[in-house]
């Protein structure tokens, strides 16, 4: 083959790649958010930079194996060849270099993509209490008063604050067209904030294994105008069910591809109270019941603090 | 009386499974039906079972190895098929329990059954004569360490048939695996399967450490250590500062099943996360433990058949030992989705990304070995190159996983599941067969067929793509892993191809097992009688294929770092002596055989929760080896006679044969 039949043949196949890649519409590499606007950005770099050594590298293996084949006797045979402190030197800074740059761009975007870090707007954030539950998710809208399963909705250009908790094993909360992920996990808060930036109806899953039900532990975060909003939560309100102790502990048993659901209203501090069951005064009590230590004459650290209160 | 053990446990009404329980039985009674026929009972007990010689131990590490491989493999492909198949919320052929199992089973057989045992072979095999020493420090701990994996071999394969297996990822993290969440034996078999190997490695590894650091042959310094016995150094000293962490993990997980203890569960100020820190601090390792003899293989392939010494030699000790120190520093970027903060992410992606330096030095060392060579295109050359190629992809996709803003939205996807089979598959799997097919005539005597060899790398080669492109693309699209079924048709097609990519690895598998079927019957054409096949550098190649017992009739003396290839250049390889010392060595011993069993009575019961039982498998492990303490007749003296007989019966084939030799290092075959 000729170096210029080479190229061609290079050129089509980089064609080709393309046609194939952007025939695949591939939700993380179109965001619909500024959070994974970024995200994506930031893959690209990495990628781009790291492909500086990956193909002559790639490119290198396959010419030299064939340039020094046995039956090349054309080629030079160096058999005592085996140092060179200019090429060990080189072969040392050029993977240095690069992953100084790229170590610096982690550090930077490590802090800017901190999903704890609250979202720049002018607008005020909306909060989205989230907790998964064998096998579904349910998400609390403190400010609404108003909860639901297995779906979400929030305007678009609006940051959303999402406090994570789980009440059973561990799972993680991800919407691929909106940015990162965070685990939820039972007697912890973790916090993952995100915008959406487009109108849509975006996928929502959980991306770490919980059992037999995980499969299908997937929810559908709505991207909608102000007035769309405004009418979810009405639909919401108008439901005839109210999130109390004992709806909360039905809904909790595990159930496996959990219709949407809509709650009128939610027991206040159910949040902090799914949390807490799991810490302080560790009792195991469920959300509601009497623990035994709480009953007991020997008052706990949590029973000081209340007692304080 | 038989704890939690009734005839329930057996899964009746799975036809998947009482179909492969019969084909076991079929085949596993035709094996033993057959060695009864050919009375070979007595030969495989006093041979082979109760050996103590490096050389059978190793190759009956690999043999485990390439069973359990087609044991994870049919998990891998029946997961792809189910996957294929379970579009827009179908369900599939497999029922979310079974499935879930696979998966779980695929991965722990996969690298504590497969991965594993075939590295720990080849170490067996080879560092021992590439040192120049007699056996490894500790021959009956040696044995000990196989029969004690080979039980855990044994649990894992009858938890398929009696009981369940664990339905919980194959870290098994809690709580999903505290008995709350997993109320059957699954995670109990789990626990025992690993503790029992896991015991079996850390032995190994303080066995080899103590080899190569206290065995070597005179001469031989750190710095004349062939590489492969450099990284067999530093992996088995990752062995023990890993291995005891994941023992001592599992061993908290029991207690949380067994004693209700609260280390890892919800409630009672238990913390998950621990168990996740924990696992990764040996898991991290692991990988490394794994990778690491192959890159070994492959350095030692790709000097041998480039006729040059490995370029870079003291780069690449370094480079090794640097991998070593790193790899316990990166254990977070497997959770950066945890939520540790910006600084503790950071710190964890760029110690990362920092292991790739060392690693792209060594492909760089590896490229200027072939520069300047005569490189012969070999069964285990082609599987080095292959492996540089699919190893610099799956390098750059695993700094990119490193990143903790781009992990964020390719945590848990199948994005990761394509990366690490890239590099595990192209680094693990492609490295121990390379050093399968370059190592096989020294433990055997003669050569792999080439042309069986060279289908199986290509087919396995363009499978590996072909199975894990889509994968790249759907992680990419957003699909997670672990899932029994899935909404979105969009993902099928590439689910497709993936099945056939996975189709097309099975071929190469199948013509690996013929290459070895053929191999078998035409060894008489492709015999090796000079011990040297393809023109080595290092000691184990000085000595007859297969080498006597005794591996050295005298030993070697070193004084540079390819002293064979020096010998030969300078003709005084193949040196006959006047006279032959008597040589000291181990006598075989079924202690390790009884002990390994007890032990796998002892799993067995503690899964089940039959006390007696396990007690009286701990005692039979202990009393065993009590006698086994108070055995004085454990070695014994080859008369030199005996040796120089041996001896002389070797060389003179030898003599003979230099003409038919391989040109480049033929005229240097014979003092």
């Amino acid at each position: 083959m000729n170096k210029r039949s080479l190229v061609s043949a290079l050129r089509w196949s980089c064609a080709g790649l393309t046609v194939f890649l952007s025939g695949c519409n591939m939700e993380v590499l179109s965001p619909k958010g500024d959070v994974g606007m970024q995200e994506k950005s930031l893959i690209l770099i990495a990628l781009g930079l790291m492909l500086v050594v990956v193909i002559p590298v790639i490119v290198m293996t396959l010419v030299f194996a064939w340039r020094y084949r046995a039956s090349n006797t054309k080629a030079t045979y160096a058999p005592k060849w085996s140092h060179s402190t200019a090429i060990e030197a080189v072969v040392w800074a050029i993977p240095c270099v690069i992953i100084a740059i790229l170590g610096t761009i982690t550090w930077r975007t490590s802090h800017t993509l901190d999903p704890y870090k609250p979202l720049e707007s002018k607008v005020k954030p909306i909060t989205i209490q989230v907790v998964s539950l064998d096998w579904k998710w349910l998400f609390i809208y403190p400010d609404y008063g108003i909860a639901s399963v297995n779906e979400i909705a929030f305007p678009t250009d609006v940051p959303v604050h999402f406090e994570i908790t789980s009440d059973s094993v561990m799972n993680a909360f991800f919407i691929p067209q909106l940015g990162s992920q965070i685990y939820a996990m039972a007697g912890m808060d973790t916090q993952l904030n995100l915008i959406a930036n487009e109108p849509g109806t975006y996928a929502g899953l959980s991306t770490n294994y919980s059992g037999a039900g995980f499969s299908d532990m997937h929810f559908n975060a709505i991207a909608t105008s102000q007035q769309g909003f405004s009418d979810w939560i009405n639909k919401a309100k108008a439901s005839s069910v109210n999130l109390d102790v004992q709806a909360y502990h039905t809904l909790a048993q595990p159930s496996e591809k959990q219709p949407v659901a809509y709650y009128a209203a939610v027991k206040p501090g159910l949040f902090n109270n799914i949390i807490q069951q799991y810490m302080g005064d560790m009792s195991m009590s469920r959300i509601g019941t009497q623990s035994p230590a709480q009953a007991s004459a020997i008052p706990s650290s949590n029973d000081h603090a209340k007692a304080s209160e | 009386m038989f704890g939690k053990l009734s005839l329930s446990a057996i899964p009746y009404n799975e036809p998947i499974i009482m179909g492969t329980l019969l084909m076991v039985t079929l085949a596993g009674a035709a094996l033993l039906g057959w060695v009864t026929y050919q009375r070979k009972w007595g030969y495989l007990w006093s041979e082979w079972f109760t050996t103590v010689d490096h050389k059978r131990i190793g190759v009956m590490y690999i043999i485990m190895a390439l069973l359990m491989l087609l044991r994870g493999f049919a998990d891998a492909i029946m997961m792809r098929g189910q996957q294929a198949m379970a579009s827009a919320d179908a369900a599939g052929y497999l029922p979310a329990h079974h499935y879930d199992q696979i998966f779980t089973a695929h991965g722990d057989i996969m690298i504590f059954f497969m991965a594993m045992p075939f590295i720990t072979g080849l170490m067996n095999l080879v560092v021992p004569l590439q040192i120049g020493a007699r056996d490894v420090a500790y021959p009956f701990l040696n044995s000990l360490s196989y029969w004690l994996t080979a039980g855990g071999v044994v649990l894992i394969m009858l938890s398929m048939f009696v009981g369940d297996f664990a339905a919980t990822g194959w870290l098994a993290y809690p709580p999903l695996s505290e008995l709350k969440f997993s109320p059957t034996v699954g995670v109990d078999y789990y626990i025992w399967s690993l503790q029992l190997s896991g015991l079996g490695t850390t032995l190994s590894g303080i066995n080899f450490i103590v080899t190569i650091l206290r065995m070597r042959t005179p001469g031989m310094t750190l710095m004349k250590m062939p590489v492969f016995t450099w990284t067999a150094l530093v992996t088995n000293i990752l062995i023990v500062a890993a291995f005891p962490v994941l023992t001592v993990t599992l061993a908290l997980l029991a207690a949380d099943r067994y004693l209700d203890m609260h280390f890892f569960m919800n409630e009672l100020g238990g913390n998950a996360m621990m168990y996740v820190n924990l696992i990764w601090i040996w898991g991290h390792p692991e990988v490394y433990i794994l990778v690491l003899p192959c890159f070994g293989a492959y350095s030692e392939i790709i000097a041998t058949f480039s006729g040059k010494p490995l370029f870079g030699y003291k780069s690449m000790v370094y480079a090794t030992a640097g991998i070593g120190i790193l790899s316990f520093l990166v254990w977070l970027h497997h959770f950066f989705t945890m939520g540790s903060g910006a600084d503790v992410n950071a710190f964890f992606g760029i110690m990362t990304m920092i292991i790739s330096v060392p690693t792209g030095v060594k492909l760089f060392n590896w490229l200027f070995t072939m520069y300047r060579g005569r490189v012969r295109l070999t069964v285990p050359v082609l599987w080095t190159i292959g492996f540089m190629v699919t190893f610099t992809v799956g390098g750059m996709t695993g700094v990119l996983l490193a990143v903790p803003g781009a992990d964020f939205v390719l945590h848990n996807s199948v994005f990761l599941i394509a990366h690490f089979h890239n590099v595990i598959i192209g680094g693990v799997v492609f490295g121990c067969l390379a050093a399968m097919n370059y190592w096989f005539p020294k433990a055997f005597g003669f050569k792999l067929e080439e042309r069986f060899g060279k289908y199986s790398f290509w087919c396995w080669l363009v499978g590996f793509y072909v199975a894990f492109v889509p994968l790249y693309i759907l992680g990419l699209k957003g699909m997670t892993r672990r899932m029994n079924h899935y909404v979105n048709p969009e993902w099928q097609p590439y689910l497709v191809v993936a099945l056939i990519g996975a189709v097309i690895i099975m071929a190469g598998i199948g013509f690996t097992i013929l290459q070895l079927v053929v191999s078998v019957r035409n060894r008489a054409e492709n015999r090796d009688l000079t011990g040297d096949p393809w023109g080595g550098r290092t000691l184990e190649w000085s000595t007859s294929s297969p080498p006597p017992f005794y591996n050295f009739a005298v030993l070697p003396h070193v004084e540079e770092l390819d002293q064979f290839w020096a010998d030969k250049e300078h003709k005084r390889a193949y040196k006959r002596h006047a006279h032959y010392a008597d040589i000291h060595m181990p006598r075989n011993t079924g202690v390790g055989v009884f002990m390994g069993g007890f032990g796998t009575v002892l799993g067995f019961a503690m899964v089940w929760h039959i006390w007696w039982l396990a007690a009286f498998g701990l005692l039979g492990m202990v009393a065993s080896f009590i006698a086994r303490a108070y055995d004085t007749n454990v070695d014994y003296y080859v008369p030199g006679a005996e040796v120089e007989k041996i001896e002389r019966a070797r060389l003179v084939p030898s003599q003979k044969l230099v003409e038919h030799v391989d040109p480049a290092s033929a005229g240097q075959k014979v003092a």
